[in-house]
């Protein structure tokens, strides 16, 4: 019995390739939207564990310098006469590949390449100069050295015996010391053998994976998103599906069908194609996300220096989590329409109600929902704090403003058909609102996508103008140079004051302020701070009270964090307290910083030196052959202004290529879902057309009216998607982003962009609209008459 | 083939059922008695709304009468949970319905097959010689909807007794065909019911047809005369 009554169920899908494609198709591009963000995630939070695991962050204790990033070798050999144990480490970059250097017999387990590969053979570290790395990173490398391909290695890291690193980097001294968990009870203090050297306790270190988890939460609530579109796709064939076997339920029960089996039939049903989908829709995650995984790889490295593998691995964190979600979407969508057909009476009518005839009630129940949920994004904007309520409140406000589309387009439809004068005009306003609900779903889809992309749009172009402007104020000077070492950057300096040119020195130290993980920063107060930083708030004079050592500019990221704003008074160095006299936006980097005069910072850490500089010139090109020829710089150390500012902007445009690309497909999705909609209700349409038919319309009239119902309704979910749209630019601006990366950006209006969107979007539905409408212009006469034949 | 001594394959005693209206319960059917044996065929005429089809349903063990005495096959079907009034439709009866209720997605052949299938007793052999008879063997491979309103009424005949069924209830069978067509097809029906010994019940407005019958009964006010 199971297997007939499962082969009559299932011959219904064969009978309707369409409904079947839609079914499987929406699920699996839900799926594989979802699944391949979830891939991206798993491989960059795998990449951070791997790097955590090869440079030990967050691991042990460490001692760094307290200002600049160099360790004498002498001060290691004091530590350790001293009776400190520790371990020496030196890291560098060579073709933009972390070089890492450390000692394998000294270095603490679990440690550099200790564990990460077990494939690594002591007596090969410690043998001829060689470096270990990833498969991937080694193609970066062009090295006169032996390099050895260890897959534990973190990707875009090569490690190697401290010496052999040392003759790489061409140094004698080292980046850190690592503290090992056993210690000599009797051991001096730091501050007696190396007062200019500091403790890092491990916790301390910056810790990649809680650095980017607002970029990842991001791209999850975007999966999340395109799932919910696609499961608008699964809702709407399951609907319809299940409304068109109405009779066929009745039947098979009536031949002698327990109810409880045929449900349980009908359960395994759509798990069977639940399986089917996600099967596709993992495949087509794991293709999307090797596409993106670049992109988003640059995006990382840009954003945070974080080193992500460009090679996806079918990891079961992800496809598992794709199947789950994608089985349980399905389930959900088709859990009402069980529950319908289980309550239904056997004798019920068999003929399909017109599909998705919501009634009365349930118009009602939605409108109430969709108002709870604009209630609760109210309260989480008033009430709410963190990032998951941020989240929380795109939510509510997303789904409740979905939810209350047909609400909102029902009495525009109602007025419309009041309004119109001709049979034909009448006839056509009331049936576009005879469809709304048929359609509901669809619209929905689209709405979220169109309100997505508003306010996505609107972020990042709001976003681009801040941060051109940005760059414009921080990358004043014409050049930038980088100095090997102390005596290159005297030279520098000497030669560059005797030509008049102005010298910006980069001073600057890791440091702990306000008890966060910050960077103090040594200015030259001068024309160029006093005439290019724009300050979001300052006090009277704040420059001046700068340059006096009298205050403290802070970036926006460490105020809000710190709650520290203009007159507010901060603690640069221990017994140094300053005041505010400034906040400065900085959109460059998530970490705190603070600016002070360079007497200032010199005084605190009296041995530093800059390496860095910006200088001041008309005419770039010479100044940049005075460089070479007179210093004898090399070409890659100097750095022009317009370059490092394309180099920035074009890190930014690769940061949202993968938002633009979600975007776009969301957009997609939202258009297959229409074109699903119409062409699945087409057949249910024939019945309501063949009327209009008879009495004298031709068909090329209906499917000519099809289309424009379909431009009708996109236009109007237009309409509502706009204000949606630019209220979630409002909540990504204003909470999201201040909560993830701690800046608040203005927002800014793109009204040409937002009709170009708008459409697009009409022409998608157009497009959507079109088979069908063709389809319908060329049903023959005799499928119509057989409407008024009773023999359907 | 009758044996008026056997059991009656259906067996109502005292059935009443009524409907929610407006104004309150409407009573349909007001203390029905009826038996049907093995071999043994019946027509149930009456005026529209008078109750034939709730009457066919309850003893076709689609519905549940309010009160009295409902017996298929010597079952007490009253007292059974919907699972096992389902196992008595799919053993021991078959309904032939007045719109046909055919799945539109199967073929004929697996039409005809369907309910017997189910019952775990399928007999291609049957299958074969019941659409010869009911001249379906051309159609067996095309869809319902591409079938005439006739040959649909026939698949739903060869549908009922391909399953073997012992009691066979028919719900106005020849009500959406022409004069010649339906006397084609209740010939049809009656000759392989005859065949099969099993018990015939039918609903029909049709005189004719109840003229075809063993016995004649009409609905009247909720009572049989």
């Amino acid at each position: 019995m199971k297997r007939a009554c499962l082969a009559a169920l299932m011959s219904h899908w064969r009978r309707n390739p369409l409904q079947l494609f839609a079914f499987l198709a929406g699920l699996a591009l839900a799926t594989g939207l979802w699944s391949g963000v979830q891939a991206i995630n798993a491989e960059a939070r795998a990449s951070y564990d791997a790097a955590a695991q090869t440079l030990g962050e967050g691991q042990f204790d460490q001692i760094v310098p307290r200002s600049g990033d160099r360790i004498a070798q002498a001060d290691y050999v004091a530590l350790r006469r001293a009776g400190w144990m520790v371990s020496p480490v030196i890291e560098g970059r060579v073709d933009g590949v972390r070089v890492l250097g450390f000692d394998p017999l000294s270095s603490p387990a679990g440690f550099g390449v200790n564990n990460a590969a077990d494939d690594i053979d002591l007596g090969a570290f410690l043998g001829p100069d060689q470096l270990f790395a990833a498969p991937e990173t080694l193609p970066r490398l062009s090295l006169d050295i032996a390099l050895t391909e260890a897959p534990g290695v973190a990707p875009g890291i090569a490690a190697g015996d401290v010496g052999v690193v040392q003759r790489v980097l061409d140094r004698r001294d080292l980046s850190r010391l690592l503290v090992l968990a056993d210690q000599p009870l009797t051991r001096p203090p730091l501050d007696r053998i190396a007062p200019h050297l500091r403790l890092l306790p491990a916790s301390q270190s910056a810790d990649l994976g809680e650095l980017t988890d607002s970029f990842h939460l991001n791209l999850t609530a975007f999966g999340l998103l395109s799932f919910a579109v696609g499961l608008f796709i699964v809702y709407s064939t399951i609907g319809l599906a299940f409304e068109q076997r109405r009779g066929v339920v009745r039947t098979l029960r009536a031949l002698g069908v327990p109810l409880p089996r045929l449900i349980g039939i009908m359960v395994a049903e759509v798990l069977l194609l639940a399986l089917v989908g996600a099967v596709l829709g993992v495949f087509l995650g794991y293709v999307l996300a090797a596409l993106l995984l670049p992109d988003v790889a640059i995006t990382l490295r840009g954003l945070y220096g974080a080193e992500v593998s460009g090679t996806l691995r079918f990891r079961p964190e992800w496809w598992g989590s794709g199947m789950a979600i994608a089985v349980l979407g399905a389930v959900s969508a088709a859990g009402a329409r069980l529950w319908q057909i289980a309550r239904m009476p056997l004798l019920a009518s068999a003929r399909p109600r017109a599909w998705a005839m919501t009634t009365g009630q349930a118009q009602r129940i939605q409108a109430a929902v969709a108002a709870m949920l604009l209630l609760a994004a109210g309260l989480f904007a008033l009430l709410g704090s963190g990032l998951a309520a941020g989240f929380a409140l795109l939510g509510c406000f997303l789904i409740g403003a979905a939810l209350a589309l047909p609400v909102l387009v029902r009495p525009v439809l109602t007025l419309a058909e009041g309004a119109s004068r001709t049979p034909v005009s009448t006839w056509f306003w009331a049936d576009t609102r005879q469809q709304l609900p048929g359609l509901s779903l669809a619209l929905m889809a689209l709405l979220l996508a169109i309100s997505a992309n508003v306010g996505v749009a609107t972020m990042v172009s709001s976003f681009r103008l801040t941060f051109v402007a940005f760059l414009d104020q921080r990358l004043a000077p014409e050049l930038y140079v980088q100095t090997a070492d102390a005596a290159e950057a005297q030279g520098l300096e000497t030669t560059m004051q005797a030509q008049g040119i102005p010298v910006l020195p980069l001073l600057r130290a890791d440091a702990r302020i306000a008890d966060l993980p910050a960077r103090l920063l040594g200015v030259r107060v001068g024309p160029t701070y006093r005439d290019n930083w724009v300050f979001l708030d300052a006090s009277a004079g704040a420059w001046d009270r700068v340059a006096d050592g009298a205050g403290a500019i802070l970036n926006e990221q460490l105020a809000r964090r710190a709650g520290l704003w203009v007159d507010d008074a901060i603690d640069v160095a221990p017994g140094v307290t300053l005041p505010v006299v400034a906040v400065v936006g900085d959109y460059g980097n998530p970490l705190g910083q603070v600016f002070v005069s360079e007497p200032l910072f010199r005084d605190l850490h009296p041995d530093a030196s800059p390496r860095q500089f910006g200088l001041r010139t008309d005419d770039p090109a010479a100044l940049r052959a005075v460089l070479e020829t007179e210093l004898g710089l090399a070409p890659s150390a100097i750095t022009n202004q317009t370059a490092l500012k394309a180099f920035s902007l074009q890190v930014f445009e690769r940061t949202f290529t993968v938002t633009a690309a979600l975007n776009v497909l969301t957009l997609a999705v939202a258009g297959f879902a229409m074109l699903m909609s119409l062409l699945t209700l087409a057949d249910l349409r024939v019945p309501q057309l063949a009327p209009v038919w008879a009495l004298g319309l031709t068909r090329r009239d209906i499917g000519q009216l099809e289309l424009m119902r379909a431009g009708v309704f996109a236009a109007l979910v237009c309409i509502v998607a706009l204000p949606v749209g630019l209220a979630l630019a409002w909540v990504l601006l204003a909470i999201i982003n201040v909560e993830a990366f701690g800046w608040r950006l203005p927002m800014f209006l793109f009204p040409a962009d937002y009709a170009r969107l708008g459409l697009y979007a009409v022409l998608a539905a157009l497009l959507a609209a079109a088979w069908p409408a063709w389809r319908l212009m060329r049903t023959p006469p005799s499928a119509l008459l057989k409407v008024f034949a009773n023999e359907r | 083939m009758k044996d008026t001594n056997a059991p009656p394959l259906l067996d109502l005693v005292g059935v009443h059922k009524s409907y929610s209206g407006a104004e309150g319960p409407v009573p349909v059917l007001r203390g029905v008695d009826l038996q049907l044996r093995a071999g043994e065929t019946l027509a149930l005429t009456g005026e529209s709304g008078s109750g034939k089809s709730t009457l066919l349903h309850i003893a076709g063990a689609l519905d549940l009468a309010d009160s009295g005495q409902v017996r298929i096959a010597g079952h007490d079907i009253t007292a059974m949970s919907d699972t096992q009034r389902a196992e008595v439709r799919r053993r021991d009866v078959a309904v032939v319905f007045q719109q046909f209720n055919l799945i539109p997605s199967l073929t004929v052949a697996d039409n005809i097959a369907f309910q017997a299938r189910l019952s775990g007793h399928v007999d291609a052999e049957l299958v074969a010689r019941l659409a010869d008879r009911l001249g379906l063997a051309e159609q067996m491979r095309k869809y319902p909807e591409a079938l005439s309103g006739g040959q649909q009424q026939r698949v739903a005949i060869a549908r009922a007794l391909a399953a073997r069924p012992r009691l066979l209830l028919a719900d106005e069978p020849t009500g959406n065909l022409d004069e010649d067509t339906a006397a084609e097809v209740l010939d049809q029906l009656v000759a392989l019911v005859s065949d099969s010994g099993a018990a015939l019940l039918v609903v029909t407005h049709s005189p004719a047809i109840a003229a075809r019958m063993d016995q004649r009964l009409h609905l009247r006010q909720g009572h049989l005369e």
